[in-house]
């Protein structure tokens, strides 16, 4: 165990909670990351000679506080700062450091971290960008080979994320309980936002976007053991692992995509399937159902079809009606009319989505399910239409190739 | 005499290993078991899922509370174990309340779901 790979998942566990509290100390986004930095350089001196420390989070709270804390000193040159212990005196203080982070509100810490990265002000695309960086301890780099986009593009827009949270001055003090639900109910959406980006495979590299799908499950076990008995909470990890379950079936060799009925169900992952169902079947027991659960339980639905015309149609059709109920949105229509497809025919699906096509008219799956419908109606110049609006809505050439697939095969008898 | 022997770390450490990582302990731990396996001493072998996915039960004043998450209070010492199949969390708790009333201790019971029996075998 003293090979140094095994320092690198010691370190990512411990980040959140490390920037967290340093963020406390310096109310300084750019030094908690510094001081990270620092005591993850030290720690990488120090923990293969001396062993991985009991405590790997206060180690690197405290040795990141210490080398700041100089820093600081060194840049003003201003009042000298109070005493602080030296490093020689380490273990003790560690002890000490650890009492505290085990009874105080270390919580408040962590939420308050996730939510300066999905603070209001930010736009979706630099609170996923902000989050990979902050959080997750992404290089610039990476996320910006996910985003395709070039590294110094990426710098300015992560630049000009902290500079906006700095504006926006997020409070330091302990939130009430409405502040911290509320705090809450962003982070999960701004969590589920960074694995719809690795999820999506919307552009970008598809190597590096099986490792947002991962943080972004490391992030929501991490809010669920913040927030043990929050139902939503164990309903969005659930549904993010019986999604990502399925990552190595969905798409083949040449990187085109196989759709869920088409999936080699032996690749999922029953590891993820077994997290996922034991974690809908703990929020249940609450009786507080919301739209994670909901949609974890639909996932779950799908997961559990040993084969694809074993699939629950009928019951994924009253949860999306239920989802529909609690949050009404035409692409959550859209997701039950396929549903309702399978388990009613064609016809009273396409009759669903008609009247969704002016709020969909941008939306590349709103065509691209029009002209399947359209197709096995036998309508196929209309599902020709509706295809080619697709490819044109297309945000990824998997998807356009799949599409054209299907005008391939409309074509072919044609002519 | 027959031994249990409790498997402790550091639980967001090991979730962050890579797949590599993870297999290659799964790999060293099976030439461990194999051993012992061979020689007829190995009973079954469990890898629990994550303690999010864990459900505690606890007495308190006489009344038996269903609490998310795992046991958490250190002046208890784990006395004993053990594996029930049931058909869903519902069962499982109804099974440990029954214990619960059955045992003047005021302890607790932790659920935990099993992620693999015998893992070693199952990545083999």
């Amino acid at each position: 165990m003293s090979d140094i790979s095994w320092i690198d998942p010691l370190v990512a566990a411990a980040r959140p909670q490390a920037v967290a509290a340093l963020l406390r100390y310096f109310r300084d986004l750019d030094l908690a990351e510094e001081a990270f930095q620092d005591a993850c350089l030290r720690a990488l001196k120090n923990w293969p000679q001396n062993g991985p420390p009991r405590d790997p989070a206060a180690w690197l709270i405290f040795v990141g506080r210490n080398a700041a804390i100089d820093m600081v000193r060194r840049r003003s040159k201003t009042a000298p700062l109070p005493d602080e212990r030296v490093l020689s005196d380490l273990e003790d203080a560690e002890a000490a450091l650890v009492e505290r982070l085990d009874g105080a509100d270390y919580r408040d810490d962590i939420l308050r971290l996730l939510f300066v990265c999905c603070h209001p002000d930010l736009p979706a695309t630099q609170q996923v960008a902000l989050a990979l960086r902050i959080v997750s301890g992404l290089s610039v780099k990476q996320i910006a080979r996910a985003f395709l986009v070039s590294e110094s593009a990426m710098e300015q827009r992560i630049t000009r994320a902290k500079a906006r949270i700095a504006a926006a001055n997020v409070p330091f003090e302990t939130p009430g309980p409405v502040e911290r639900a509320e705090r809450l109910g962003a982070v999960a959406a701004m969590v589920y936002l960074v694995f719809n980006e690795g999820y999506s495979a919307s552009g970008g590299d598809v190597a590096m976007r099986i490792p947002l799908c991962d943080e972004a499950i490391r992030q929501s076990r991490l809010l669920l053991r913040l927030f043990p008995s929050e139902p939503e909470i164990m309903g969005l990890t659930a549904l993010l692992l019986l999604q990502h379950a399925r990552s190595r079936a969905r798409f083949d060799a040449d990187g085109a995509v196989v759709l869920l009925e088409d999936q080699d169900r032996g690749l999922w992952s029953a590891k993820m399937i077994a997290e996922g169902l034991a974690l809908i079947d703990k929020a249940m027991r609450h009786g507080r159902p919301g739209p994670y659960q909901i949609q974890a339980a639909i996932a779950a639905l799908h997961d559990r079809a040993a084969r694809a015309e074993d699939t629950d149609w009928q019951q994924i059709d009253l949860l999306y009606g239920a989802l529909e109920a609690m949050q009404p949105s035409p692409v959550i229509t859209l997701n039950r009319a396929v549903a309702v497809s399978k388990s009613r025919g064609p016809e009273a699906a396409l009759a669903m989505i008609e009247p969704l096509e002016p709020k969909l008219s941008g939306y590349f799956h709103y065509f691209g399910v029009k002209g399947g419908l359209l197709m096995q109606l036998g309508r196929h110049d209309e599902a020709r239409e509706a295809f080619c609006r697709a490819i044109a809505l297309a945000n990824s050439p998997a998807d356009a190739a799949h599409i054209r697939m299907h005008l391939d095969r409309l074509s072919t008898p044609a002519a | 005499m027959l031994y249990a022997i409790l498997c402790y770390a550091q639980e967001d450490a090991v979730s962050s290993w890579t797949k590599d990582q993870d297999d290659a302990v799964m790999q060293r731990l099976a030439v461990v078991q194999e051993k012992y396996a061979r020689a007829g001493k190995l009973g079954p072998v469990a890898r629990l899922l994550p303690t999010t996915a864990a459900t505690t039960l606890r007495q308190v004043r006489g009344e038996t509370l269903v609490l998310d998450g795992p046991f958490a209070e250190t002046k208890e010492q784990l006395l004993g174990f053990y594996t029930v199949n049931c058909d869903n969390l519902e069962e499982a708790v109804a099974f440990a309340r029954e214990l619960c009333a059955a045992n003047p201790s005021g302890g607790g019971y932790e659920i935990r779901p099993v992620g693999v029996l015998n893992p070693v075998a199952a990545t083999l």
